[in-house]
């Protein structure tokens, strides 16, 4: 046996262009089944992160395509929300658990001598709850804060460092659009979200206070969007239907008049969005792995010629009492040691290919272990499986016949 | 003999026995190839038999049978009908397994063309036969710089075939031949790729092995390669027609 592996390294080592070129089919198979699967994974994990980061059970209000005439005019171009809608779902639709209204402006901070440019949304306590944000410094907005339209805000982790540096935000004071708002706490941070945006760079403050003094609205109490959370996953259906009938009631549309507001569920959309990512991972899959069959045709190819070559080799051996298994196992193991060469060189260049989409091309990629396995395993198999065949077909080889061929 | 069981050797009597002096004994054989849909009888009932220590030389012009007769000797290609025993065991039946182990173990070859594996040095090629013998890697290096050295190339043993002369290389075959302990050698041409100087000296090799015992089987066309052994074997037409007219030997 170790006899027969070091014939069969020998032997390999002998045509060394050869063998390389064999080992290359098996090389980029199991490169590429690594690489599309990290790309896959990356994808998919991107969509987690970017569902946990939205809040769970999520359904989106937000004023819908106007008419001018005949024409439509785009979404939000409707009658805008505002926080009495808001307060009538929390207050009229039993299936909804969380009502947060929202309006939002970027601005530029401002904080003694340094600034930074930051997203303010304007909201109500439930948007903490829905959003799952916990304060790690101070505290979090309340009901009290909205009452009385304070000036007050709970920054982003991003914010806080940009403005603050090392000294502790909580008590001291930021401008916003020249007006100062004192900090109250600090968000526990999020980090990146998978869309590419910072989730710690946000002001957070009472929608009262900035739909008086940072949103300059021709109509007061608009707010831009609502974000409303069902009571839980089975509930979904049941607020689109309560919240779209209490809509219409209170913009009067009767009969089949369109919707002028758009209710999105936004769990859904990810779902479907994540589903679609599964399918493109097996597709990438599936078509790296094709590469690696002909990767395992190759390796047939090349030692069927080898077999070829080497009949008279295969004769002397024999002639001197090598059985057909001792020869079936030498042409077995050269084909078996072709593919796992090759299947650790793929390993690497898997490895190798993730990383470099990952910093070259900003795709988020994440090499599987179980994709690994399943290459080198799938190598293995490649070698066994596309090996025997000409193995078996030089074992079969009489010895006379190999000994007459030239 | 542990690789053929007393069971066996009572059910396949030598027909030498009760004395099993001889060491091949072939009767009746029969090889018929299939040639294009002809049927060639290349050999027609052949029977002889050779004892123990003899040197015999197998002559013929080409198509007499002489070479299908060597194969069937050498256990590389089996007989349509007929038997063969080879040191009291009947190997016309055998399977293919058990075929390489009477090739290892009981014969040794030596060809025209020296069918040395060209990338492995002289001790490797001399080593391989220990290798499907199964014997451990030390006592293999031992045995074959044993056989080199018997042949005289206890110098050469690092060298691959290309660096190698003919005799030499033909020499290398002999110590494969030796190198397992096998009764019979096997020589098929073995002077055929060599020059007269190189030839005498590869018979004379042959010849002590044969005073040291080794049944040596000799096939040639040429009479002066013949006459180093003590009896021929003359084949025409697939039969063995006896010695050959006018080489005086019995």
């Amino acid at each position: 046996m170790v006899e027969t592996f070091r014939t069969a390294v020998s032997s390999l080592l002998a045509n060394k262009a050869r063998s390389l070129l064999t080992m290359l089919g098996v090389i980029i198979g199991v490169g590429a089944v690594i690489a599309m699967v990290a790309i896959g994974r990356g994808a998919a994990l991107q969509m987690e992160g970017l569902m946990s980061g939205m809040g769970s059970n999520m359904i989106i209000l937000t004023s819908g395509a106007g008419r001018s005439g005949g024409v439509r005019q785009g979404a939000g171009s409707g009658a805008p929300l505002t926080l009495s809608d808001a307060a009538a779902i929390r207050d009229e639709c039993w299936s909804v658990g969380e009502v947060a209204p929202q309006v939002g402006v970027g601005t530029q901070l401002i904080r003694e001598n340094r600034n930074w440019p930051s997203q303010v949304t304007g909201t109500t306590a439930g948007f903490f709850r829905i959003r799952d944000f916990s304060a790690r410094l101070g505290r979090l907005l309340d009901d009290e804060d909205e009452r009385s339209a304070a000036k007050v805000c709970v920054i982003g982790q991003t914010v806080a460092a940009e403005l603050f540096g090392a000294d502790d935000p909580i008590g001291d004071s930021i401008r916003i659009n020249r007006i100062p708002f004192e900090v109250v706490g600090v968000l526990a941070a999020k980090g990146q979200s998978s869309v590419g945006q910072d989730q710690d760079n946000t002001v957070i403050v009472p929608i009262t206070t900035a739909q008086r003094r940072l949103v300059r609205s021709a109509l007061s109490g608009s707010v831009s969007m609502i974000s409303i959370q069902a009571r839980d996953a089975g509930m979904m259906d049941s607020v689109m239907t309560e919240v779209r009938g209490l809509m219409r009631q209170r913009r009067r549309l009767e009969g089949d008049r369109e919707d002028d507001f758009d209710l999105r569920n936004m769990t859904q959309m990810l779902e479907s969005l994540a589903q679609s990512t599964r399918v493109m991972s097996v597709l990438l899959g599936s078509v790296a792995s094709i590469s690696l069959l002909v990767g395992g045709i190759g390796i047939m190819n090349i030692m069927l010629v080898s077999v070829t070559e080497r009949t008279r080799e295969i004769g002397i051996r024999m002639a001197i009492g090598a059985r057909a298994r001792d020869i079936r196992l030498q042409f077995l193991l050269e084909a078996l040691l072709l593919s796992l060469t090759g299947g650790f060189l793929g390993i690497l260049l898997g490895f190798g290919a993730s990383k470099g989409m990952s910093s070259l091309l900003q795709w988020p990629t994440s090499v599987s272990p179980a994709a690994v396995a399943l290459a080198a395993g799938f190598s293995a198999f490649v070698g066994i499986f596309f090996g025997f065949y000409p193995a078996w077909k030089a074992s079969l080889l009489r010895p006379i016949d190999a000994l007459r061929f030239d | 003999m542990t690789a053929f069981p007393d069971k066996y050797e009572r059910e396949h009597a030598n027909p030498c026995s009760p004395e099993v002096r001889c060491l091949i004994e072939v009767r009746d054989l029969v090889k018929v190839y299939n040639a294009g849909g002809a049927e060639v009888r290349a050999l027609d009932g052949v029977s002889f038999s050779i004892d123990r220590g003899e040197f015999v030389a197998v002559m013929g012009p080409s198509g007499s049978g002489k070479s299908t007769m060597m194969n069937m000797l050498g256990c590389l290609d089996s007989p349509t009908s007929g038997s063969y025993f080879l040191d009291g065991r009947d190997v016309s039946k055998l399977s293919g397994d058990e075929l390489a182990e009477v090739r290892n173990r009981k014969l040794g070859f030596v060809f025209q063309g020296f069918n040395l594996l060209p990338r492995a040095t002289a001790l490797e090629n001399v080593a391989l036969p220990l290798v499907y013998a199964g014997v451990p890697p030390k006592e293999r290096r031992a045995r074959a710089i044993e056989a080199l050295t018997r042949v005289g190339l206890a110098e050469r043993v690092e060298h691959r075939p290309s660096q190698m002369s003919g005799g030499q290389q033909q020499r290398v075959a002999v110590a494969r031949a030796l190198v397992c302990n096998a009764p019979l050698i096997l020589a098929d041409e073995p002077t055929g790729n060599l020059d007269t100087r190189t030839s005498v000296e590869i018979m004379n090799l042959l010849t002590e092995l044969n005073a040291e015992g080794k049944t040596i089987v000799l096939v040639t066309h040429e009479p002066d390669i013949a006459a180093y052994a003590n009896r021929a074997l003359h084949f025409k037409d697939g039969r063995a027609v006896g010695p050959a007219p006018g080489m005086g030997l019995v």
